[in-house]
């Protein structure tokens, strides 16, 4: 299983846009990813899971993923988490 | 634009009755436009527009009567050209001796209707409009669901028909399948209907030709409906990424109009007809002003700025 974590500064948060890239992005990996916030884990491919989390800025975010393809699907999240300025 | 009307067309439609000329209702409409000839009559001829039907309402027949029968003679005779349709009275009221005697002469039928002037005139335009406009034919279907006209389109096969047949089972109306005709209303309609020959026919693959209204009765069709939105059917490509929160802005441009169009993917165990009925419902829903994915985003913001705020 594949780690990694997050510290969100975008000043809008996880809002409706990222959160659509971030599931699209997720979408397109075979492996299982998950997105944890306050306790709650929620399945990074499911858009209204991952906005019901209300994610805001200066929060702190895990993503697992978990399959044949972990490692490529946590590095292509971040990429998006990046060039989102989600995170750094 | 080439399309054309004849003058016996207007008469079934629009219920008129024939004063004089029943030999000449071949003659051809094509422009939708009438005129009333009311200075005309005062003899000013410039930009007389001859290929209208011209509509003589109370002011034109009253003024008539003031002048001599040789004036009128006259005017009438210059009335009638080559390229006009046909002279349409309203009110009932009796046409003037020289107009039926112009009009004879050049084989130009007089037409009289009870109707006052102002709504004949709106009635014989919008026919004329609806036969006149241009058409576009795409491949499709139409059906009214809540009233709201739905147009399916897709590749073949794809499963339209079948989805049309489902929607109409479950009571919503069928206008048209296989080819739907397209014709701009007004400035913000477009209005689709069947090709007269396919009327209320649909084509299921393995069955055959279906007559809707022989089985299903006269209650699961309507014979044509103002297109709201387009439903375009794709094969699901784990690929192409589909809209997650309903918030997309794609149109389908027809004539000058554009159409809210969403993309629905296809895949074994999608209820099709349901997701239709229910994107067709939440469109009428936004409409209203009830738009959940709005609703939703205000939430979301409210709940990450608490968040935030920790």
């Amino acid at each position: 299983m594949e780690k990694r974590e997050f510290h969100i500064i975008a000043e809008t948060g996880i809002h409706a846009r990222p959160a659509t890239l971030l599931v699209q992005s997720a979408s397109k990996y075979n492996s299982d990813i998950n997105l944890e916030y306050k306790g709650k884990s929620v399945n990074l491919k499911s858009i209204m899971g991952v906005m019901s989390l209300g994610v805001g800025q200066g929060s702190d975010v895990t993503i697992t993923a978990e399959g044949a393809d972990e490692a490529e699907a946590i590095s292509g999240v971040e990429e998006t988490m990046k060039k989102e300025g989600l995170a750094e | 634009m080439g399309s054309s009307v004849t003058v016996q067309e207007l008469v079934e439609a629009i219920d008129l009755e024939v004063y004089s000329g029943d030999a000449y209702l071949g003659r051809k409409i094509e422009v939708s436009d009438l005129s009333r000839p009311g200075l005309e009559l005062t003899g000013y001829f410039n930009y007389y527009p001859q290929n209208r039907v011209q509509l003589f309402g109370r002011t034109e027949i009253s003024f008539s009567k003031q002048m001599t029968s040789d004036e009128r003679l006259i005017v009438m005779r210059r009335m009638c050209q080559e390229e006009t349709p046909a002279f349409l009275i309203s009110r009932e009221l009796v046409p003037p001796q020289e107009l039926i005697q112009a009009a004879e002469e050049k084989q130009i039928p007089v037409l009289i209707s009870d109707q006052p002037t102002t709504r004949l005139s709106s009635n014989v335009t919008s026919f004329l409009e609806e036969k006149l406009a241009e058409r576009f034919s795409v491949h499709g279907v139409l059906v009214d669901i809540y009233g709201m006209g739905v147009l399916i389109t897709g590749d073949s096969g794809i499963g339209k028909s079948e989805t049309a047949l489902e929607l109409i089972q479950r009571g919503h109306r069928l206008v048209a399948d296989d080819r739907v005709d397209l014709y701009m209303m007004d400035e913000s309609r477009i209005v689709g209907e069947p090709p007269e020959i396919l009327a209320h026919l649909i084509e299921i693959r393995g069955v055959g030709i279906i007559d809707v209204v022989n089985l299903f009765g006269v209650g699961a069709i309507r014979t044509s409906k103002t297109v709201n939105l387009a439903v375009n059917l794709k094969l699901w490509n784990k690929n192409e990424q589909y809209d997650r929160l309903g918030s997309s802005e794609e149109t389908l441009h027809v004539f000058d109009v554009d159409i809210p169009k969403i993309s629905i993917p296809v895949r074994t165990g999608r209820n099709l007809s349901n997701i239709i009925e229910v994107a067709a419902m939440n469109f009428r829903a936004k409409q209203m002003g009830y738009d959940a994915t709005a609703t939703l985003n205000r939430n979301l913001e409210e709940l990450i700025r608490k968040n935030s705020d920790e």
